[in-house]
Protein backbone atom coordinates (compact mmCIF):
# COMPACT_ATOMS: atom_id res chain seq x y z
CA UNK A 1 0.00 0.00 0.00
CA UNK A 2 0.82 3.51 -0.37
CA UNK A 3 2.98 2.41 -3.44
CA UNK A 4 0.65 5.05 -5.48
CA UNK A 5 1.25 8.23 -3.54
CA UNK A 6 4.54 7.98 -3.05
CA UNK A 7 5.20 7.54 -7.06
CA UNK A 8 2.56 10.38 -7.37
CA UNK A 9 4.88 12.33 -5.39
CA UNK A 10 7.81 11.47 -7.32
CA UNK A 11 6.08 12.93 -10.61
CA UNK A 12 5.10 9.25 -11.68
CA UNK A 13 1.42 10.51 -13.94
CA UNK A 14 0.19 6.81 -14.32
CA UNK A 15 0.45 6.75 -10.64
CA UNK A 16 -1.32 10.16 -9.81
CA UNK A 17 -4.21 9.74 -12.20
CA UNK A 18 -4.69 5.77 -11.12
CA UNK A 19 -5.13 7.50 -7.33
CA UNK A 20 -7.81 10.27 -8.42
CA UNK A 21 -9.44 7.63 -10.29
CA UNK A 22 -9.03 4.87 -6.89
CA UNK A 23 -10.54 7.87 -4.98
CA UNK A 24 -13.26 9.04 -7.91
CA UNK A 25 -14.09 5.16 -7.41
CA UNK A 26 -14.35 4.78 -3.68
CA UNK A 27 -12.10 2.02 -3.89
CA UNK A 28 -10.87 0.45 -0.50
CA UNK A 29 -7.66 1.31 0.63
CA UNK A 30 -7.67 4.83 -1.26
CA UNK A 31 -8.31 6.45 2.07
CA UNK A 32 -4.48 4.45 3.39
CA UNK A 33 -2.91 6.35 0.26
CA UNK A 34 -4.53 10.15 0.95
CA UNK A 35 -3.19 9.63 4.83
CA UNK A 36 0.37 9.16 3.40
CA UNK A 37 0.61 12.18 0.78
CA UNK A 38 -1.54 14.43 3.56
CA UNK A 39 1.70 15.50 5.04
CA UNK A 40 2.88 16.76 1.94
CA UNK A 41 0.07 18.78 1.11
CA UNK A 42 -1.50 22.51 1.46
CA UNK A 43 1.33 24.31 -0.40
CA UNK A 44 -0.13 25.12 -3.62
CA UNK A 45 -2.58 27.82 -4.47
CA UNK A 46 -5.41 26.62 -5.26
CA UNK A 47 -8.12 28.44 -7.60
CA UNK A 48 -11.51 27.89 -8.32
CA UNK A 49 -13.44 28.96 -11.46
CA UNK A 50 -17.26 28.87 -11.50
CA UNK A 51 -19.66 29.70 -14.48
CA UNK A 52 -22.84 28.60 -16.61
CA UNK A 53 -22.02 26.31 -18.80
CA UNK A 54 -20.74 28.19 -22.19
CA UNK A 55 -19.05 30.48 -20.32
CA UNK A 56 -15.72 29.89 -21.53
CA UNK A 57 -14.38 28.67 -18.33
CA UNK A 58 -12.23 25.60 -20.44
CA UNK A 59 -10.84 28.19 -22.98
CA UNK A 60 -9.58 30.36 -19.57
CA UNK A 61 -8.47 27.68 -17.81
CA UNK A 62 -6.16 27.06 -20.45
CA UNK A 63 -5.00 30.03 -21.26
CA UNK A 64 -4.32 30.25 -17.35
CA UNK A 65 -2.38 27.53 -17.47
CA UNK A 66 -0.42 28.87 -20.42
CA UNK A 67 0.05 32.26 -18.58
CA UNK A 68 1.21 30.63 -14.93
CA UNK A 69 3.69 28.53 -17.08
CA UNK A 70 5.44 31.54 -18.48
CA UNK A 71 5.60 32.69 -15.10
CA UNK A 72 7.83 29.28 -14.46
CA UNK A 73 4.63 27.90 -12.06
CA UNK A 74 3.71 24.27 -12.29
CA UNK A 75 0.14 23.94 -12.91
CA UNK A 76 -2.91 20.95 -12.22
CA UNK A 77 -6.33 21.40 -13.58
CA UNK A 78 -9.18 19.64 -12.28
CA UNK A 79 -12.19 19.78 -14.89
CA UNK A 80 -15.45 18.60 -13.07
CA UNK A 81 -18.39 17.62 -15.02
CA UNK A 82 -21.54 16.93 -14.60
CA UNK A 83 -22.54 13.11 -14.72
CA UNK A 84 -25.46 11.94 -16.35
CA UNK A 85 -28.32 10.80 -13.74
CA UNK A 86 -29.61 8.59 -15.81
CA UNK A 87 -26.59 6.64 -16.60
CA UNK A 88 -24.03 7.56 -14.46
CA UNK A 89 -21.93 8.29 -17.84
CA UNK A 90 -19.68 11.38 -18.39
CA UNK A 91 -18.81 12.95 -21.31
CA UNK A 92 -15.52 14.90 -20.29
CA UNK A 93 -15.29 17.55 -23.08
CA UNK A 94 -13.41 19.88 -21.29
CA UNK A 95 -9.84 18.38 -22.22
CA UNK A 96 -10.53 19.74 -26.42
CA UNK A 97 -9.79 22.57 -25.35
CA UNK A 98 -7.28 22.64 -23.31
CA UNK A 99 -4.55 19.96 -25.08
CA UNK A 100 -2.18 22.84 -25.83
CA UNK A 101 -0.27 21.62 -22.75
CA UNK A 102 0.05 17.80 -23.74
CA UNK A 103 3.47 17.74 -24.25
CA UNK A 104 4.39 19.89 -21.84
CA UNK A 105 4.93 18.28 -18.27
CA UNK A 106 4.32 21.28 -16.06
CA UNK A 107 0.55 20.64 -16.45
CA UNK A 108 -1.57 17.85 -15.49
CA UNK A 109 -5.06 17.83 -16.63
CA UNK A 110 -7.68 15.79 -15.11
CA UNK A 111 -11.49 15.70 -15.95
CA UNK A 112 -13.36 14.31 -13.13
CA UNK A 113 -16.95 13.06 -13.63
CA UNK A 114 -19.72 13.66 -10.39
CA UNK A 115 -20.89 10.95 -9.63
CA UNK A 116 -21.12 9.92 -5.88
CA UNK A 117 -24.01 10.77 -3.36
CA UNK A 118 -23.82 13.13 -0.51
CA UNK A 119 -21.15 15.55 -1.63
CA UNK A 120 -19.22 12.69 -2.67
CA UNK A 121 -17.91 14.90 -5.70
CA UNK A 122 -17.08 17.22 -3.28
CA UNK A 123 -14.90 14.84 -1.44
CA UNK A 124 -13.56 13.61 -4.63
CA UNK A 125 -12.48 16.87 -5.89
CA UNK A 126 -10.54 17.72 -2.47
CA UNK A 127 -8.69 14.31 -2.49
CA UNK A 128 -7.74 15.24 -6.09
CA UNK A 129 -6.42 18.25 -4.98
CA UNK A 130 -4.15 16.91 -2.67
CA UNK A 131 -2.45 14.96 -4.95
CA UNK A 132 -1.98 17.70 -7.44
CA UNK A 133 -0.81 19.03 -3.70
CA UNK A 134 1.73 16.59 -3.20
CA UNK A 135 2.81 16.27 -6.99
CA UNK A 136 4.17 19.65 -5.89
CA UNK A 137 2.11 21.89 -8.22
CA UNK A 138 2.54 25.62 -7.58
CA UNK A 139 -1.39 26.27 -8.69
CA UNK A 140 -4.19 23.82 -8.65
CA UNK A 141 -7.28 25.04 -11.04
CA UNK A 142 -10.63 23.56 -10.06
CA UNK A 143 -13.23 24.36 -13.00
CA UNK A 144 -16.73 23.61 -12.39
CA UNK A 145 -20.17 24.21 -13.63
CA UNK A 146 -21.68 26.79 -11.12
CA UNK A 147 -24.87 25.44 -10.83
CA UNK A 148 -26.00 23.75 -8.04
CA UNK A 149 -25.33 23.30 -4.45
CA UNK A 150 -22.69 20.07 -4.82
CA UNK A 151 -20.92 22.72 -7.57
CA UNK A 152 -20.64 25.64 -4.79
CA UNK A 153 -19.45 22.85 -2.26
CA UNK A 154 -16.77 22.61 -4.36
CA UNK A 155 -15.68 26.37 -4.60
CA UNK A 156 -14.82 25.66 -0.43
CA UNK A 157 -12.00 23.88 -1.57
CA UNK A 158 -10.07 27.31 -3.47
CA UNK A 159 -8.21 29.84 -2.19
CA UNK A 160 -9.01 32.38 -4.94
CA UNK A 161 -12.44 32.22 -6.51
CA UNK A 162 -13.29 33.26 -10.23
CA UNK A 163 -16.62 33.79 -10.99
CA UNK A 164 -17.07 33.92 -14.58
CA UNK A 165 -19.84 35.65 -16.38
CA UNK A 166 -20.69 36.49 -20.33
CA UNK A 167 -23.00 38.74 -21.61
CA UNK A 168 -26.33 38.04 -23.02
CA UNK A 169 -27.28 35.21 -20.31
CA UNK A 170 -29.37 37.61 -17.88
CA UNK A 171 -25.86 36.23 -15.68
CA UNK A 172 -26.03 39.11 -13.22
CA UNK A 173 -29.51 37.66 -12.03
CA UNK A 174 -28.52 34.32 -12.95
CA UNK A 175 -25.37 34.38 -10.62
CA UNK A 176 -27.16 35.62 -7.60
CA UNK A 177 -29.65 32.90 -7.82
CA UNK A 178 -27.21 30.68 -7.71
CA UNK A 179 -25.36 31.42 -4.63
CA UNK A 180 -22.25 32.73 -6.31
CA UNK A 181 -21.86 36.29 -5.86
CA UNK A 182 -21.23 35.50 -2.39
CA UNK A 183 -18.69 33.26 -3.73
CA UNK A 184 -16.38 35.81 -5.86
CA UNK A 185 -13.02 37.19 -5.24
CA UNK A 186 -12.84 38.37 -8.69
CA UNK A 187 -15.33 38.53 -11.50
CA UNK A 188 -14.64 37.43 -15.06
CA UNK A 189 -16.47 39.50 -17.52
CA UNK A 190 -15.84 36.91 -20.23
CA UNK A 191 -16.29 37.38 -24.16
CA UNK A 192 -16.67 40.96 -23.15
CA UNK A 193 -16.45 42.01 -27.36
CA UNK A 194 -19.94 40.96 -27.16
CA UNK A 195 -22.89 42.93 -27.01
CA UNK A 196 -24.08 43.53 -23.99
CA UNK A 197 -20.90 43.64 -22.10
CA UNK A 198 -20.77 46.75 -20.66
CA UNK A 199 -24.44 46.20 -19.15
CA UNK A 200 -23.39 43.51 -17.39
CA UNK A 201 -20.40 45.32 -16.15
CA UNK A 202 -22.18 48.14 -14.50
CA UNK A 203 -24.72 45.68 -13.21
CA UNK A 204 -22.00 44.43 -11.59
CA UNK A 205 -20.29 47.22 -10.28
CA UNK A 206 -23.83 48.02 -8.76
CA UNK A 207 -24.16 44.79 -7.27
CA UNK A 208 -21.04 44.91 -5.74
CA UNK A 209 -21.36 48.26 -4.14
CA UNK A 210 -24.53 46.60 -2.50
CA UNK A 211 -22.17 43.85 -0.72
CA UNK A 212 -20.81 44.38 2.36
CA UNK A 213 -17.00 43.32 1.97
CA UNK A 214 -15.53 43.35 5.78
CA UNK A 215 -12.47 41.67 5.28
CA UNK A 216 -11.29 44.43 2.84
CA UNK A 217 -11.16 43.24 -0.75
CA UNK A 218 -13.60 43.79 -3.35
CA UNK A 219 -14.03 41.57 -6.05
CA UNK A 220 -12.27 43.08 -9.32
CA UNK A 221 -13.83 43.16 -12.45
CA UNK A 222 -11.78 41.77 -14.88
CA UNK A 223 -12.56 41.74 -18.72
CA UNK A 224 -11.36 39.26 -21.08
CA UNK A 225 -12.21 39.12 -24.94
CA UNK A 226 -10.75 38.68 -28.27
CA UNK A 227 -10.50 34.99 -27.80
CA UNK A 228 -9.84 35.54 -31.75
CA UNK A 229 -6.91 37.10 -31.32
CA UNK A 230 -4.11 35.11 -29.48
CA UNK A 231 -2.08 37.70 -28.41
CA UNK A 232 -4.75 39.76 -26.92
CA UNK A 233 -6.65 37.50 -25.53
CA UNK A 234 -3.25 35.84 -24.00
CA UNK A 235 -2.33 39.40 -22.76
CA UNK A 236 -6.10 39.87 -20.81
CA UNK A 237 -5.64 36.47 -19.36
CA UNK A 238 -2.29 36.88 -18.24
CA UNK A 239 -3.75 40.38 -16.55
CA UNK A 240 -6.37 38.21 -15.37
CA UNK A 241 -3.64 35.74 -13.51
CA UNK A 242 -1.78 39.51 -12.15
CA UNK A 243 -5.18 40.28 -10.36
CA UNK A 244 -4.89 36.52 -9.15
CA UNK A 245 -1.38 36.47 -7.96
CA UNK A 246 -2.52 40.01 -6.05
CA UNK A 247 -5.75 38.25 -4.40
CA UNK A 248 -3.13 35.62 -3.18
CA UNK A 249 -0.81 38.36 -1.90
CA UNK A 250 -3.69 40.00 0.04
CA UNK A 251 -5.19 36.61 1.71
CA UNK A 252 -1.38 36.26 2.92
CA UNK A 253 -0.75 39.75 4.49
CA UNK A 254 -4.45 40.12 5.93
CA UNK A 255 -4.12 36.53 7.39
CA UNK A 256 -7.38 36.04 5.60
CA UNK A 257 -5.47 33.20 3.75
CA UNK A 258 -5.56 31.08 7.45
CA UNK A 259 -9.82 31.86 7.10
CA UNK A 260 -9.90 30.20 3.80
CA UNK A 261 -7.52 27.29 4.78
CA UNK A 262 -10.22 27.27 7.84
CA UNK A 263 -13.03 27.32 5.51
CA UNK A 264 -11.03 24.38 3.23
CA UNK A 265 -10.34 22.11 6.65
CA UNK A 266 -13.90 22.58 7.70
CA UNK A 267 -15.34 21.21 4.02
CA UNK A 268 -12.31 18.54 4.32
CA UNK A 269 -13.80 16.85 7.77
CA UNK A 270 -17.10 17.21 6.98
CA UNK A 271 -16.76 14.89 3.68
CA UNK A 272 -14.54 12.73 5.52
CA UNK A 273 -16.85 12.44 8.63
CA UNK A 274 -20.01 11.65 5.96
CA UNK A 275 -17.90 9.03 4.28
CA UNK A 276 -16.31 7.26 7.04
CA UNK A 277 -19.69 7.01 9.02
CA UNK A 278 -22.51 7.16 7.19
CA UNK A 279 -21.69 6.26 3.73
CA UNK A 280 -20.96 2.06 5.20
CA UNK A 281 -24.36 3.01 7.20
CA UNK A 282 -26.56 3.69 4.23
CA UNK A 283 -24.50 1.14 1.80
CA UNK A 284 -25.30 -1.42 5.10
CA UNK A 285 -28.85 -0.65 5.13
CA UNK A 286 -28.84 -0.34 1.00
CA UNK A 287 -27.74 -3.96 0.53
CA UNK A 288 -29.78 -5.73 3.50
CA UNK A 289 -33.31 -3.65 1.97
CA UNK A 290 -33.72 -2.16 5.26
CA UNK A 291 -33.62 1.07 3.15
CA UNK A 292 -36.72 0.70 0.92
CA UNK A 293 -38.24 -0.65 4.47
CA UNK A 294 -38.08 2.56 5.66
CA UNK A 295 -38.92 4.45 2.27
CA UNK A 296 -42.12 1.99 2.53
CA UNK A 297 -43.10 2.88 6.09
CA UNK A 298 -42.48 6.90 5.05
CA UNK A 299 -44.76 6.20 1.97
CA UNK A 300 -47.54 4.58 4.02
CA UNK A 301 -47.61 6.89 6.76
CA UNK A 302 -46.49 4.52 9.16
CA UNK A 303 -43.82 6.50 10.83
CA UNK A 304 -42.14 9.49 9.75
CA UNK A 305 -38.69 10.13 8.61
CA UNK A 306 -36.76 11.55 12.09
CA UNK A 307 -38.36 8.52 13.88
CA UNK A 308 -36.59 6.02 11.79
CA UNK A 309 -33.17 8.33 11.61
CA UNK A 310 -33.74 8.20 15.06
CA UNK A 311 -34.11 4.29 15.11
CA UNK A 312 -30.79 4.13 12.90
CA UNK A 313 -28.87 6.02 15.22
CA UNK A 314 -29.83 4.34 18.45
CA UNK A 315 -28.81 0.84 16.33
CA UNK A 316 -25.17 2.33 14.75
CA UNK A 317 -24.25 4.38 17.55
CA UNK A 318 -22.46 3.45 20.73
CA UNK A 319 -23.39 6.26 23.33
CA UNK B 1 -21.85 -3.15 -5.95
CA UNK B 2 -21.86 -1.65 -8.09
CA UNK B 3 -19.22 -1.87 -11.22
CA UNK B 4 -17.08 1.02 -11.62
CA UNK B 5 -17.61 2.59 -15.12
CA UNK B 6 -14.97 2.20 -17.94
CA UNK B 7 -12.78 5.39 -18.76
CA UNK B 8 -12.57 5.58 -22.41
CA UNK B 9 -10.69 8.38 -24.65
CA UNK B 10 -12.22 9.02 -27.86
CA UNK B 11 -9.18 10.55 -29.89
CA UNK B 12 -8.58 11.93 -33.69
CA UNK B 13 -5.91 12.46 -35.30
CA UNK B 14 -4.17 15.03 -37.49
CA UNK B 15 -6.36 16.19 -40.96
CA UNK B 16 -9.20 13.34 -40.51
CA UNK B 17 -12.85 13.74 -41.39
CA UNK B 18 -14.84 16.29 -39.04
CA UNK B 19 -15.55 13.58 -36.15
CA UNK B 20 -19.66 13.33 -36.27
CA UNK B 21 -18.76 9.60 -35.69
CA UNK B 22 -16.39 9.57 -33.05
CA UNK B 23 -18.75 12.16 -31.05
CA UNK B 24 -21.77 9.46 -31.61
CA UNK B 25 -19.87 6.81 -30.25
CA UNK B 26 -18.79 8.97 -27.35
CA UNK B 27 -22.38 10.20 -26.53
CA UNK B 28 -23.99 6.62 -27.20
CA UNK B 29 -21.31 5.38 -24.93
CA UNK B 30 -22.63 7.35 -21.86
CA UNK B 31 -25.77 7.50 -22.74
CA UNK B 32 -26.50 3.90 -23.15
CA UNK B 33 -23.77 2.56 -21.53
CA UNK B 34 -23.01 4.45 -18.35
CA UNK B 35 -18.73 4.78 -19.67
CA UNK B 36 -16.79 8.20 -18.90
CA UNK B 37 -16.20 9.05 -22.01
CA UNK B 38 -13.19 11.53 -22.68
CA UNK B 39 -12.95 13.01 -26.37
CA UNK B 40 -9.94 14.60 -27.30
CA UNK B 41 -11.45 16.87 -29.98
CA UNK B 42 -10.16 16.73 -33.50
CA UNK B 43 -6.68 17.34 -35.03
CA UNK B 44 -4.43 15.69 -32.26
CA UNK B 45 -1.14 14.76 -32.44
CA UNK B 46 -0.38 11.12 -31.15
CA UNK B 47 1.69 12.59 -28.52
CA UNK B 48 -1.17 14.46 -27.39
CA UNK B 49 -3.35 11.61 -27.03
CA UNK B 50 -0.71 9.73 -25.24
CA UNK B 51 -0.64 11.89 -22.69
CA UNK B 52 -4.09 12.30 -22.33
CA UNK B 53 -4.78 8.83 -21.83
CA UNK B 54 -1.94 8.71 -18.77
CA UNK B 55 -3.46 11.99 -17.27
CA UNK B 56 -6.90 10.85 -17.19
CA UNK B 57 -6.20 7.00 -16.40
CA UNK B 58 -8.44 5.11 -19.05
CA UNK B 59 -8.58 1.70 -19.70
CA UNK B 60 -9.36 2.42 -23.54
CA UNK B 61 -8.50 4.64 -25.93
CA UNK B 62 -9.84 4.37 -29.17
CA UNK B 63 -8.82 6.28 -31.90
CA UNK B 64 -10.86 6.75 -35.25
CA UNK B 65 -9.17 7.06 -38.54
CA UNK B 66 -10.78 7.52 -41.82
CA UNK B 67 -8.01 8.80 -43.23
CA UNK B 68 -6.32 5.75 -45.12
CA UNK B 69 -3.05 6.32 -42.53
CA UNK B 70 -4.45 3.21 -40.11
CA UNK B 71 -1.09 1.04 -41.18
CA UNK B 72 1.08 3.91 -39.63
CA UNK B 73 -0.93 5.49 -37.19
CA UNK B 74 -2.26 2.57 -34.86
CA UNK B 75 1.36 0.41 -34.47
CA UNK B 76 2.46 3.83 -33.68
CA UNK B 77 0.12 4.56 -31.08
CA UNK B 78 0.82 1.25 -30.09
CA UNK B 79 4.25 1.88 -29.48
CA UNK B 80 4.13 5.08 -27.63
CA UNK B 81 1.51 3.56 -25.45
CA UNK B 82 3.95 0.67 -24.69
CA UNK B 83 6.72 3.32 -24.34
CA UNK B 84 5.21 5.09 -21.59
CA UNK B 85 4.62 1.52 -19.75
CA UNK B 86 0.86 1.44 -20.61
CA UNK B 87 0.56 -2.01 -21.81
CA UNK B 88 -2.38 -2.45 -19.86
CA UNK B 89 -4.08 0.30 -22.06
CA UNK B 90 -7.12 -1.19 -25.05
CA UNK B 91 -6.13 0.37 -27.86
CA UNK B 92 -9.50 -0.08 -30.41
CA UNK B 93 -10.10 1.56 -33.84
CA UNK B 94 -12.98 2.53 -35.65
CA UNK B 95 -13.33 4.68 -39.07
CA UNK B 96 -13.13 3.29 -42.94
CA UNK B 97 -10.63 0.36 -42.92
CA UNK B 98 -9.84 -2.14 -45.44
CA UNK B 99 -10.81 -5.83 -44.16
CA UNK B 100 -7.20 -7.24 -44.65
CA UNK B 101 -5.78 -3.67 -43.11
CA UNK B 102 -7.91 -4.71 -40.02
CA UNK B 103 -6.93 -8.53 -40.04
CA UNK B 104 -3.21 -7.49 -39.93
CA UNK B 105 -3.59 -4.83 -37.47
CA UNK B 106 -5.21 -7.28 -34.93
CA UNK B 107 -2.55 -10.33 -35.76
CA UNK B 108 0.42 -8.18 -34.99
CA UNK B 109 -1.53 -7.50 -31.94
CA UNK B 110 -1.32 -3.35 -32.96
CA UNK B 111 -5.08 -2.93 -32.03
CA UNK B 112 -7.46 -5.23 -30.10
CA UNK B 113 -10.49 -4.45 -32.24
CA UNK B 114 -11.74 -2.37 -34.86
CA UNK B 115 -15.24 -1.50 -35.55
CA UNK B 116 -16.56 -0.20 -38.88
CA UNK B 117 -19.51 2.16 -39.59
CA UNK B 118 -22.26 0.59 -38.79
CA UNK B 119 -21.48 -1.04 -35.12
CA UNK B 120 -23.88 -0.23 -32.45
CA UNK B 121 -22.80 1.69 -29.60
CA UNK B 122 -24.13 -1.31 -27.22
CA UNK B 123 -21.75 -3.77 -29.68
CA UNK B 124 -19.02 -2.12 -29.33
CA UNK B 125 -19.41 -1.04 -25.34
CA UNK B 126 -20.28 -5.16 -25.02
CA UNK B 127 -16.85 -5.87 -26.56
CA UNK B 128 -14.88 -3.57 -24.39
CA UNK B 129 -16.43 -5.03 -21.50
CA UNK B 130 -15.60 -8.32 -22.66
CA UNK B 131 -12.05 -7.36 -23.76
CA UNK B 132 -11.24 -5.42 -20.66
CA UNK B 133 -13.10 -8.72 -18.41
CA UNK B 134 -10.16 -10.92 -19.86
CA UNK B 135 -7.74 -9.18 -19.19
Amino acid sequence: MAELGKRAMEGDIRAASRLIRNMEDNLPGTEAEIKDIFPFTGKAHVIGITGSPGAGKSTLTDEMAAAYRKKDKTVGVMAVDPTSPFTGGALLGDRIRMQRHAEDTGVFVRSLATRGAMGGLSKAVGDGIHVLDAMGKDVIIVETVGVGQQEVEIINHAHTVLVVLVPGMGDEVQALKAGLMEIADIFVINKADRDGASKLYQETLNMLQMGKWDDGWIPPIVTVENVADPISFAQSVSDLTDKIDEHYQFLVKSNILAVRKHRKATAEINESLRATILEPILNELTANGELETMIQKIMKRELDPYSLAELVAKKYMAS
Amino acid sequence: MKNKPMRVLLAKTGLDSDGKEIRLVARGLRDECGMDVIFTGLYRSLDEIVDAALQENVDVVGLGVSNGHEMELFPRLRELLDARDAQDIILIGGGFIPKKHKTALKESGSVTEIFSPGSSVRTIAEVLRQIAASK
